[in-house]
């Protein structure tokens, strides 16, 4: 489908003087295919390189709780399922709607692109809004990392299993991995915002929706890690 | 260029298909620049700079270790020195050197295309490494760290302010400024692989690709697979030292050996991210001085992609006496041993290259040949290194410090500065001076050697490294060390003159100065914005000497057997004729 799309283009690219391309196809480009194909050659690199920075938090996660599993157990029962539960179901809900947007970009519907766009953008704002009431919790209940854990009793889920001495090391791990990840969903608003912008400037077409497709090829491993971290912190 | 023929290609209106991309004259027109060749000379100007700085520490350790006992500074001062030398050598200057600088000047014209995949996000890529310097001057300003380059915990994460036992130093500001230029290095590993899988010329296969293109490409993978691990690692450290995590420091419930294999996962394939560079650069030199294809073009190239891989494997090597289980530290001496197979694949084909090959013995060449030798040292000390029993007794001793300098001095350094003479030409358009060139190698090859074998020597009968003092038996090596340290910083400092002499008054250089077949000599020098008057379309390798036509070769050059015959023929500019048609 999309080397239809770009065949097409190519047509507009040899106009007259057989030198003058599209507004959109970049200089140094000699076809509207060939920069499609860089750039989406371009983000999964990228890609490649968010898996292997996250992999470091997910090699101190399996060491830890292989040299710590009943520390890890009890602690995970101080995080609330259900704010993660629900908040899996919205970014996996926010994915499907990154993907419409990439459809319907490719069918050249800008308004619906846009409306997909803004919905994408609003699950990731609940999502952060979920994240924000999870964290009060743990600063309240003195659930911190390292040096900064001093639970307080009175704070913490009744029933579950009495924290370890060095439960803090898990809280750490719970924070960076999570805040890496918030911090991901961030720049993922900021680069929707983006694309939400130049879709309304009118910008993309059947012809060029590159812009849309790699950024919700980010915004899928965005939800992607999410959907890793969920079941290691939450269930397990 | 009869076998590089050309097709009229898409021009913007507001660029000269003929200027030189050097034309453009203000401070902005580098700044805002998308061109690959000025970004990659910005790169260049600041490599040089950090090269500089970090050979003034380095030069300030061998002066401290002349004598026995004090001889310039504190220990503390002499801790903070050698920390200092090996943060900016190894991440503002060796990792950026070749891949950045010089490859993001030169990849693209190997490749035929106007420019790298994604110029905007290469010039990201020099803000991000500005950026992140400015966060090392800044903890330089606040006097420095005194981890060594690999800060280690629980010393730099165990910060006193916060009731640790670690470094009172400027740690924080400097972690965040390799964490912030490891995105640099990323991005940039990633422009290159799009570059080389998307802007290849027509006709331009895979197997036409030259060495250092092939070498790029594997250092690509390495930059953008290992490095963000260093990144995960370095934010895990700052953390550390400002929450006190706990993951790295055992006095938290943390593992200081965690870090050690975080950090060397990444950072024993940076090794290879200096020196399969360096490799690439030293193939090409030697396919241009010894006119020929480089024999075993294939299992060169297939030996970078072999180094990009073998070196995620053997990070273990470092941690041999860390503490790690026995049958871990066995495997990874084996993995090591493994890494001597593409290393040597090279070194047998580079001198099998050499054998009948119409060799010119002009400076680059001397680079390239001082790199064979002294990287096979380099390598072959290496296994030593690798060999379980004899580790424990080299560990931390001068001999490691002499390897890995074999290494990146030896290789990544002697390659960096062949480049530097090979393609100075192309870029600058200025020609330098052949002799004071060679005087500047003559000292920097007879400096290096005696800096780093009284280093071997020492350290294999057990001087340790790092320690600001030492007992009587190791002071005549320091010694010589130190005196060796002095004629290779002249040697530097000599080559450092000549270029600036032939910047300021070089002869033009011509279109070929060598007589390579490669592609980037087939453009005029220095190159237009887009690299080509016109699109090329390659019919014949790179390396193919045999295909190539004179015109390509020696155009407007005097034949070196028989002066006279074509010195007075004018440059043919029938190419450029043709291009303009705007």
């Amino acid at each position: 489908m999309s080397s239809e799309a770009t065949a097409n283009a190519e047509e507009h690219a040899h106009d007259d003087h057989g030198h003058h391309g599209p507004k959109w196809l970049a200089h140094h480009f000699d076809t509207p295919a060939q920069q499609f194909d860089a750039a989406k050659l371009g983000m999964w690199v990228f890609l490649a390189q968010e898996l292997l920075f996250f992999s470091g938090l997910f090699v101190a996660y399996g060491v830890y709780r292989s040299w710590y599993p009943e520390m890890f157990v009890a602690a995970s029962h101080q995080l609330d399922k259900i704010m993660g539960g629900t908040n899996t179901i919205v970014l996996l809900f926010s994915s499907f709607t990154a993907a419409m947007a990439v459809r319907s970009s490719q069918l050249g519907k800008q308004k619906a692109t846009g409306n997909y766009i803004l919905i994408t953008i609003f699950c990731a704002c609940v999502f952060l809004v979920i994240k924000y009431f999870e964290y009060t919790h743990k600063f309240h209940a003195g659930l911190l990392p390292g040096r900064f854990f001093h639970p307080h009793a009175e704070h913490l889920v009744a029933g579950a299993p009495a924290l370890p001495a060095n439960t803090g090391s898990f809280f750490s791990i719970y924070f960076m991995m999570t805040g890496v990840h918030g911090v991901h969903v961030v720049i993922g608003i900021g680069v929707l915002i983006w694309i939400w912008i130049r879709n309304n400037r009118g910008e993309f077409s059947k012809e060029f929706f590159t812009p849309v497709d790699i950024v919700a090829l980010y915004w899928h491993l965005v939800d992607l890690v999410w959907i890793y971290l969920f079941p290691l912190l939450y269930l397990i | 260029m009869a076998a590089i023929t050309t097709t009229p290609g898409a021009h913007h209106d507001d660029v000269d298909p003929n200027a030189s991309f050097l034309e453009k004259k203000g401070l902005m027109s580098w700044l805002v620049t998308l061109d690959h060749k000025r970004i990659g000379i910005m790169y260049l100007i600041s490599v040089t700079i950090a090269f500089l700085l970090g050979g003034i520490f380095a030069l300030l350790v061998r002066a401290e270790l002349l004598t026995q006992g004090k001889t310039l500074m504190d220990a503390d001062t002499y801790n903070k020195m050698f920390s200092l030398h090996g943060v900016v050598m190894v991440f503002l200057f060796i990792i950026p050197s070749i891949p950045a600088a010089m490859g993001n000047i030169i990849l693209p014209i190997q490749l035929g295309a106007k420019d790298v995949a994604f110029p905007k996000l290469n010039l990201l890529s020099l803000y991000i490494y500005w950026f992140g310097a400015c966060f090392g001057l800044y903890s330089m300003i606040n006097g420095g760290v005194d981890t060594g380059w690999t800060f280690y915990t629980p010393y730099s994460s165990s910060d006193p302010a916060h009731g640790g036992v670690g470094t009172a130093t400027s740690v924080i500001p400097m972690t965040l400024a390799a964490f912030i230029m490891g995105f640099s290095s990323i991005l940039t590993g990633v422009n290159f692989i799009a570059t080389v899988h998307k802007m290849r010329a027509p006709g331009l296969t895979w197997r036409r690709l030259t060495l250092f293109t092939w070498a790029l490409y594997a250092t690509s993978i390495i930059q953008v697979l290992a490095t963000p691990v260093l990144a995960i690692t370095l934010l895990l450290l700052t953390m550390e030292r400002f929450l006190g995590l706990g993951i790295f420091d055992p006095r938290l419930g943390g593992d200081p050996v965690l870090y050690q294999h975080f950090f060397w996962f990444y950072s024993h394939p940076a090794v290879y991210i200096m020196i399969v560079p360096g490799m690439g650069v030293v193939s090409d030199i030697l396919a241009s001085f010894s006119r020929r294809e480089p024999v075993g073009y294939m299992a060169i190239a297939a030996s970078s992609l072999g180094l990009a891989l073998l070196g995620f494997l053997v990070w273990g090597h470092h941690l041999f006496v860390a503490g790690m289980s026995e049958y871990a530290t066995m495997v990874f001496s084996a993995l090591t041993f493994l890494v001597a197979i593409p290393s040597g694949v090279k070194v047998f084909n580079w001198v099998a290259t050499l054998y009948k090959g119409s060799i010119s013995l002009q400076s680059p060449m001397l680079w390239a040949l001082s790199f064979i030798f002294l990287f096979t040292i380099g390598g072959l000390t290496g296994l030593f290194l690798g060999m379980l029993a004899v580790d424990v007794h080299l560990h931390d001793t001068y001999f490691v410090v002499a390897h890995f300098h074999y290494v990146m001095v030896g290789g990544t350094v002697m390659g960096f500065v062949g480049g530097l003479h090979y393609w100075w030409p192309k870029f600058t358009g200025k020609m330098y001076e052949e002799s004071w060139a060679r005087v500047g190698w003559f000292f920097v090859f007879i400096g290096f050697n005696v800096t780093f074998i009284a280093q071997f020597i020492m350290g294999s009968r057990g001087m340790p490294r790092r320690y600001y003092d030492y007992l009587p038996q190791y002071e005549i090596f320091h010694q010589v060390s130190t005196f060796g340290s002095w004629i290779l910083g002249f040697g530097f400092l000599v080559l450092m003159v000549m270029f600036i002499r032939s910047l300021m008054n070089g002869k033009p250089a011509p279109r070929n100065p060598w007589g390579s077949a490669a592609l980037e000599w087939q453009t005029p020098t220095p190159p237009p914005t887009f690299n080509f008057v016109k699109d090329p379309v390659l019919t014949r390798g790179q390396y193919d000497y045999q295909l190539a036509t004179d015109d390509e070769l020696y155009e407007g050059f005097d034949d070196p057997l028989f002066p006279g015959l074509r010195g007075g023929k004018a440059p043919v500019k029938k190419a450029a004729a043709e291009g303009d048609h705007g």
